[in-house]
């Protein structure tokens, strides 16, 4: 499955597994804009995500830009090695929150 | 950098046109990951050995595999689907003149995917800002000058993704500050995105900035395959003159000069 979902705290947190691409990153806007559409603000855990591509990234940007409208949140959780190389060489590494742990993510 | 088994390899390519022999005997391996300089003067064989990686010329002998495929033998679906991993950012930009500049950026995911309209509209976006042309998707391509034509060609040619980026000359008729951005994006695409990066240019400064590896033909033979330091080191002649922009000044062989005048032959 390319995505886990559970509860932490007051989010849902959906985990993403291995390489989103162009192939499965449908799967998890679906995803996404569930969680959105119930309420809820959402964790995009990277800990386990080898590669994304930019149609997951498009993804990521267009559950932001809803979930601000609505007034909850979209925070990216421990994004390291490629997948953070991506949110930088596109700059939303500075438009994203982003926190290096679970752990960190506040109430 | 992953050093695992070649993307390409290309084994004992002989090319004509017509009764002209273009390449000879040419051998060379590209890893995943890797940024590959083709460099040669003009006339060298630098774009048809670029047009036989894109599997568009059909080579007089030798093979050529790509990925796992042999392109020289493959099928046309096959070749089809290399060709969705694969990117290609052509001198010019290579756009639709009928079409606007996201249009045509956004062709190869409206053809080859079923993303959302949503999905799409932001990768082009994505990339668009990628090439500093954030706000120019609603022109069409005759409204944009040549780097922007250029850097329109390279946002189409890397929407999907692609694991192959093959660059013909991405530096020629820029400024030099856009032409060095332009180095940059193509280092900053390979460590992001792990791509595989072949670049044709005869710009020395633009290979030296972002080669792994150098590939310099002459006259359709690879004079040599090395690092930055590997070129700038040989002691071959013709390498030096590339570097140090001598000119030629090629020995002439009389009877061949008069068969060529008289003939038109040799």
């Amino acid at each position: 499955m390319i995505y886990q979902q559970t509860t932490y705290l007051h989010y849902q947190c959906l985990q993403l597994n291995g390489e989103v691409d162009l192939h499965n990153s449908p799967q998890v806007r679906k995803q996404l804009l569930a969680i959105l559409k119930k309420g809820d603000s959402v964790l995009v855990d990277f800990s386990t995500l080898s590669y994304i591509d930019s149609s997951g990234i498009a993804t990521l940007v267009e559950a932001f830009n809803i979930a601000k409208n609505k007034q909850l949140t979209l925070t990216i959780v421990a994004a390291s090695g490629g997948p953070l190389q991506v949110l930088e060489l596109t700059n939303l590494d500075k438009v994203f929150p982003m926190v290096a742990n679970l752990t960190d993510v506040k109430e | 950098m992953t050093t695992t088994s070649p993307i390409i390899t290309v084994k004992n390519l002989n090319s004509h046109y017509g009764e002209r022999q273009i390449l000879k005997n040419v051998n060379f391996c590209v890893q995943q990951g890797e940024i590959r300089v083709i460099m040669g003067g003009s006339g060298s064989g630098k774009s048809t050995l670029l047009n036989h990686l894109l599997a568009l010329l059909v080579p007089t002998s030798g093979s050529i595999n790509i990925d796992d495929v042999d392109v020289v033998n493959a099928d046309a679906k096959t070749l089809s689907n290399l060709r969705q991993k694969m990117g290609v950012a052509f001198q010019g930009g290579a756009l639709f003149s009928s079409m606007t500049v996201g249009e045509n950026i956004k062709l190869p995911l409206k053809h080859h995917t079923q993303l959302d309209e949503n999905t799409i509209d932001i990768m082009a976006r994505l990339k668009l800002e990628l090439m500093n042309l954030a706000g120019f998707e609603d022109l069409m391509p005759a409204e944009l000058s040549g780097g922007m034509l250029k850097r329109a060609g390279l946002a189409r040619a890397v929407i999907m993704d692609p694991k192959l980026l093959f660059f013909d000359e991405p530096s020629a008729g820029l400024d030099p500050v856009t032409s060095v951005e332009l180095d940059e994006l193509i280092l900053k695409l390979r460590d992001a995105m792990n791509m595989t990066i072949v670049v044709v240019t005869h710009e020395l400064e633009s290979a030296f900035k972002i080669a792994d590896k150098i590939t310099v033909l002459f006259d359709g033979e690879i004079a040599l395959t090395g690092t930055v330091d590997e070129i700038k080191n040989s002691d071959d002649i013709r390498i030096q003159n590339l570097i140090n922009r001598r000119s030629r000044n090629e020995k002439i062989n009389a009877e061949q000069y008069i068969k060529r005048l008289t003939t038109g032959q040799g």
